[in-house]
């Protein structure tokens, strides 16, 4: 989906800002604030951020029924809600590839990253964001 | 909740609380008929229950279908076609899974502005096999489309996300889940018109296979056909079609509600939920203000109610309606299921039709079908399934996209 995450490093969602009131919305979006209190019609594209905690995840046993391009045949694959602390936000994605629910427990520091969700049949490659365990940060 | 109110005036009507006046159904299956054909049955189990003629009713208020084609989404004028045209006034609503209770509150507040004195309310559906998906084209702008298209995330993956909540927050168990499907099934199978009348227990589980983590097949509703009605009044039409008030099922409330910003669980069909960065979310939860929003109406609370039926799409999402309810304090669900309060024969039933576990859910007829079931249970005439004495029934629904509606019942 065009405009919802940056193509290049360091990858992140793209969110939308209200240059009024601040408050932030994913999916990106034009048109009115979200906020009933703000009558702003202004909401700025802005990068969130690439680092949250997993708020929940599930995997999906089934292929899921079209418009999801399953593979064939179908690998189980991991879901996370991902909480954003600075943007206030839980957001859906897949979990990155190889990632199971066994790997995942809540509070789980995650980050975004990029993975192909499906090729077309005429050769082109669909990208999606995916939640990624953090790297251990560096300690000093 | 309100002032203080004795038992007996809690429990008294106001003028304003319509009568239902009779209710039917077309068993719950897997047929693939025509939708029409099923509500057909229910209107006419529901206008003879009510001994009113369909020439009678001055509003029909249907719940659509979006799977059925143009008649799916005018279905106020498909039964009334179908019935034989009246002249009548008609409303079609479409609310996903509360569909059948906003047709219920369009009927109502069409009855209450003085427009009409008498209405059906009617829903029916022919669901197809497998996981619900959105309606066909490629709609890129549609969350529906989004959710499926790019992530697979179908219903049971959202439902599953909550149970794993529930696990890891509450300390809640794949088995305390089992027990509400084990609960539900074995109230089902003394109801005529469920789909699934067979009782399963927690060996049955082992050998479900898992959906979506943690949740087996066992604990996700199907997807079925049915229809159901009612046919709902003024209590002066009721006074004059019965000579009495006394012992009428009346409407004490009807709470239809969207979530307030920002609504910060995420729920079906979104990707992201409501920042609460600069805005703090509101002391109640969206699925907490559906049942206050109700309470407050009726002036009624949690320790009134005398049986409930409560949308289990998933098991695990009944132990959160407990809570939402105030059946139980907040991660007390599980507890609750185990005591065994909410089974056929507890101190507050819950499900006692069997639930979506045995029916399978027909989308628009659904919440309609919880009406039905309460009125019949607080006329006593639930053979099979009755909870004993009961005299106020609550049911509660949330549709996809921000529906969320509760109705309570009383005798």
């Amino acid at each position: 989906m065009e405009g919802w995450f940056t193509t290049s490093e360091p990858y992140s969602l793209i969110g939308a800002k209200c240059t009024d009131c601040g408050t932030y919305v994913f999916p990106p979006r034009s048109g009115a604030c979200p906020n009933p209190s703000c009558d702003s019609m202004e909401l700025a594209p802005v990068p969130l951020s690439r680092k949250g905690k997993v708020w929940s995840y599930t995997e999906n046993h089934y292929a899921p029924p079209p418009p999801y391009v399953a593979a064939d045949p179908f690998e189980p694959y991991a879901l996370a809600a991902v909480e954003l602390a600075e943007e206030g936000l839980v957001i859906l994605g897949q979990v990155a590839k190889g990632v199971m629910g066994a790997d995942l427990e809540i509070g789980m520091d995650v980050e975004v990253d990029l993975e192909v969700l499906y090729r077309d049949a005429d050769g082109v490659d669909h990208w999606i964001w995916t939640w990624a365990p953090s790297a251990p940060e560096a300690s000093a | 909740m309100g002032a203080q109110r004795s038992g007996s005036e809690r429990m008294m009507s106001s003028d304003r609380d319509l009568v239902v006046l009779g209710a039917g159904m077309h068993p719950w299956g897997k047929w693939g008929r025509n939708f029409v054909e099923y509500g057909l049955v229910a209107a006419k189990a529901a206008l003879a229950e009510a001994d009113v003629a369909w020439r009678d009713i001055e509003f029909v208020a249907g719940a659509d279908t979006i799977r059925n084609g143009y008649p799916g989404f005018v279905s106020g004028s498909t039964f009334s076609q179908a019935m034989g045209w009246t002249g009548a006034q008609i409303s079609s609503s479409y609310a996903a899974c509360a569909s059948g209770a906003q047709a219920l509150q369009s009927a109502r507040a069409q009855i209450l502005a003085g427009f009409a004195d008498v209405a059906m309310v009617i829903g029916a559906d022919t669901t197809p096999k497998g996981f619900f998906a959105p309606v066909g084209g490629e709609r890129k702008e549609d969350p529906d489309w989004q959710r499926f298209h790019l992530l697979g995330a179908t219903n049971p993956a959202f439902f599953a996300l909550n149970a794993r909540r529930r696990i890891d927050v509450f300390g809640d168990t794949t088995e305390d889940f089992a027990m509400v499907k084990v609960k539900n099934s074995k109230a089902g199978v003394g109801n005529e018109y469920a789909r699934f009348r067979k009782e399963f227990t927690l060996d049955d589980f082992a050998g479900s296979p898992i959906v979506s983590d943690p949740l087996r097949l066992l604990d996700i509703c199907a997807t079925s056909d049915g229809a159901a009605a009612v046919i709902i009044c003024t209590p002066e039409y009721a006074m004059r079609k019965l000579g009495t008030l006394e012992g009428t099922v009346r409407i004490r409330a009807v709470a239809n509600s969207t979530p307030t910003y920002p609504q910060v669980r995420l729920e079906l069909p979104d990707i992201a939920t409501d920042s609460n960065a600069v805005v703090t979310a509101p002391a109640l939860g969206f699925k907490d203000s559906i049942a206050h929003n109700a309470y407050e109406q009726a002036g009624l609370g949690p320790e009134d109610i005398s049986c409930a039926e409560v949308y289990d799409l998933s098991t695990a999402l009944e132990l959160d309606w407990y809570e939402n309810l105030g059946f139980c304090p907040e991660g007390e669900g599980a507890s609750l299921v185990r005591s065994g309060a909410t089974a056929l024969g507890g101190r507050l039933p819950v499900n006692a039709s069997g639930g979506l576990s045995s029916f399978g859910e027909a989308i628009p007829a659904q919440a309609i079908a919880q009406v039905c079931e309460l009125t019949w249970q607080l006329q006593g005439k639930s053979t099979g399934h009755q909870v004993e004495g009961a005299k106020v029934g609550l049911a509660i629904n949330q549709g996809l996209f921000g529906h969320g509606s509760c109705t309570i019942l009383s005798v």
